[in-house]
């Protein structure tokens, strides 16, 4: 009988072209390679210079997120990008795919927004696939099965010459969550108690797969919540074996497969489970059932605590204490004191129909606090488009907040939606690094709930409050 | 591709631990199409005020960083972005390697390929390394070895194929595409197609 093996190890054995050695690592194979604008110009550049191909335009998909402006326009030709350099770059690329004859679905796409929205709701995103992109937050499309890593500029190169990577092969770690998540509790709210308690190292050198009760009751959009930010641990990758969900969630959509190929990709996908017995380098347990929201109060994604908590008091700590200092939130302190300026809804963690849903159906009925500024950004044009057909929009506006195009936004602000010096964001996006909504701003990760509550409170504020 | 095989310098020492890529290099400098000339945006809000002058404390700004091409970092080094700017930025500063007890996996693998040595030392060397700022280090990296002022000798772990590309200056792509023909048998043999 064969040994039992992780979902990883099943993925991970599919694709490798050559073997690794204690002198080589493994040749390991790409399905989908997703690009965006920011982080393949040089990768372009260096093709060009060898006078190189790209080996699998069919299996390349670009997109333009980043530096994309958010303002409302009637007309996809309004849109004004901010800078000149930001321009250039996104002129680079719509030359760059034109050149090597990758298909981009630009500025004039219904279907563009953020790279890791749009992969899944074209069903390019698959279980079993490999998938890997310049960006950090690929650890998304694990949601499905797949196996979903970050690479950087000189890989994306490799990609692009060759549809491979060298790769070793990385560590398994199992994170079984057990019970299940309460009213007015998310999985951004699992997702980052799961981060403060293996800290934002924790998964280093490791592919997590999140198990339990808690993961399996949760719908798509909650899943890729939960691996958007496995590398907020610092994983590798996240994966979520799939299930009857996974499968109903492709059903029809443009590109998953048809006829008989679906009929065969479903038998495919149905093993694609660890075994009764598989064995993970390492195993974490997190009670679902006691949790609450959960709010940072640090520059790291690790710095977390229940929303109706104190700030924990480490004082002697000079990281900490510089956090703290940098976030102007005080040790011992109530975090729920902490007045707010700004509150993002948005992001490839937060950005999704059922997100703005949970945003909104607190919202409805209510008014932003004097002061406030809200944006709601939805994750892609399609998310845009659903939003509205169901009048999401009009709640938002209704309460004073602003709808805006997709695009990544002020998750880290290259595209002129920024969060000024010494200002605090209320934000659903994924890092609250110093500066990364904009030079000095100060950022409280948060659900999408939570967002919505302290938007209409001035304050960082318990969404179950709020709660029908 | 240069070959890197030996380097001394003295080291200056950022103690914060999980220094993240953002720090590192600030998203808003990530429109450029170019890997050159980042060394103007390394640690810029850190190191630069809101007028764009030099922060007087920041270490990088002290007369005695002047020259150091080793920089110390507290623990897990380079979290967050894929960005490869980051390690960009740092060699083009003039940093040729950084050490920590802990590497985030992305950067580490971006710095091997452009020859920025991450050097992950055990808790004892580390503490050592960050309360002694400016002393004469020497990095042997066929060897793997970190040379203390004292002549104590660390080895680090480094992947062993990324040390071979960095002492024979061998290209990883050039290395993949003789793979080429095993990619297309692959390609051919699989039982689905993506």
């Amino acid at each position: 009988m064969a040994a039992a093996r992780t979902l990883f190890e099943k993925v991970w054995a599919e694709h490798v072209v050559a073997e690794e050695t204690p002198d080589t690592p493994a040749v390991l194979y790409v399905d989908l390679h997703l690009i965006h604008e920011v982080t393949t110009p040089q990768a372009f550049s260096m093709l060009q210079e060898q006078g190189l191909k790209v080996r699998r335009p069919d299996l390349t998909l670009a997109t333009m997120d980043h530096s994309t402006p958010t303002t409302p326009v009637s007309s996809f030709k309004d849109l004004a990008v901010v800078g000149e350099s930001a321009a250039n770059q996104i002129a680079q690329m719509e030359a760059n795919c034109e050149e090597f004859g990758i298909e981009l679905l630009g500025f004039d796409s219904e279907h563009r927004g953020i790279v890791h929205i749009i992969g899944p709701q074209l069903g390019a995103t698959q279980p079993g696939k490999t998938i890997v992109c310049g960006d950090s937050h690929t650890s998304t499309h694990g949601a499905f099965g797949a196996l979903a890593f970050g690479i950087g500029t000189t890989e994306v190169g490799h990609v692009l010459a060759t549809q491979c990577l060298l790769q070793r092969k990385p560590k398994t770690l199992a994170i079984n969550v057990t019970g299940q998540l309460g009213k007015g509790v998310s999985a951004k709210d699992l997702i980052l108690a799961i981060i403060g308690q293996i800290g934002v190292d924790g998964g280093t050198g490791h592919v997590i797969e999140f198990r339990g009760e808690a993961v399996m009751a949760m719908d798509m959009d909650e899943r890729m919540t939960i691996c958007n930010m496995s590398i907020e641990a610092g994983a590798r990758a996240g994966m979520i074996a799939p299930d009857e969900k996974t499968i109903a969630y492709l059903t029809d959509r443009p590109r998953a497969p048809k006829g008989a190929d679906w009929d065969a990709a479903v038998s495919r996908w149905q093993l694609l489970k660890s075994d009764d017995g598989a064995e993970y380098d390492r195993s974490v347990s997190i009670a679902a059932d006691r949790l609450g929201p959960m709010v940072t109060f640090g520059t790291n994604p690790g710095m977390v605590i229940g929303i109706d908590e104190p700030v924990p008091t480490d004082r002697g700590n000079p990281s900490f204490e510089k956090a703290l200092q940098y976030m102007q939130i005080e040790m011992g302190k109530p975090i729920s004191e902490t007045e707010v300026d700004v509150v993002f809804v948005g992001s490839c963690t937060n950005s999704r129909l059922s997100d703005l849903k949970q945003a909104a159906e607190l919202l409805r009925g209510h008014k932003i606090a004097d002061g406030v500024r809200m944006l709601v950004v939805p994750g892609s044009q399609q998310i845009k488009k659903q939003a509205e057909a169901i009048g999401l929009d009009q709640v938002f506006t209704a309460a004073g907040a602003e709808w805006r195009e997709s695009g990544c936004s002020m998750c880290l602000g290259m595209n002129g939606d920024t969060v000024a010096r010494g200002k605090l964001s209320v934000s659903t996006s994924n890092r609250n690094f110093e500066g990364r909504q904009g030079i000095g701003a100060r950022t409280v990760l948060a659900s999408p709930m939570t967002a919505a509550a302290s938007a209409i409170a001035g304050h960082v504020a318990d969404p179950r409050r709020y709660l029908p | 591709m240069l070959t890197i095989s030996q380097f001394e310098s003295r080291s200056v020492v950022i103690p914060t631990r999980d220094i993240d890529t953002d720090q590192i290099m600030p998203a808003r400098f990530l429109t450029t199409t170019s890997r050159e000339g980042l060394g103007e945006y390394l640690f810029h809000d850190l190191r630069l005020d809101s007028e764009g002058n030099p922060v007087e404390d920041f270490v990088l700004n002290l007369p005695e960083a002047e020259g150091c091409e080793i920089l110390v970092g507290g623990n897990n080094f380079g979290c967050g972005s894929s960005r490869e700017h980051a390690p960009w930025a740092l060699l083009d500063y003039g940093f040729r390697a950084v050490i920590s007890t802990e590497i985030a996996d992305i950067f580490r693998s971006n710095s091997l390929k452009n020859g920025l040595i991450p050097i992950v030392v055990d808790a004892e060397t580390h503490d050592y390394l960050l309360s002694n700022p400016g002393i004469m280090l020497a990095v042997d990296v066929a060897r793997s070895t970190l040379t203390l002022p004292d002549g104590n000798v660390v080895h680090f772990p480094i992947d062993g194929f990324a040390r071979y590309c960095l002492v024979e200056g061998v290209d990883q792509l050039g290395f993949l595409r003789k793979q080429l023909d095993s990619i297309q048998q692959f390609e051919e043999a699989r039982s689905w197609t993506p």
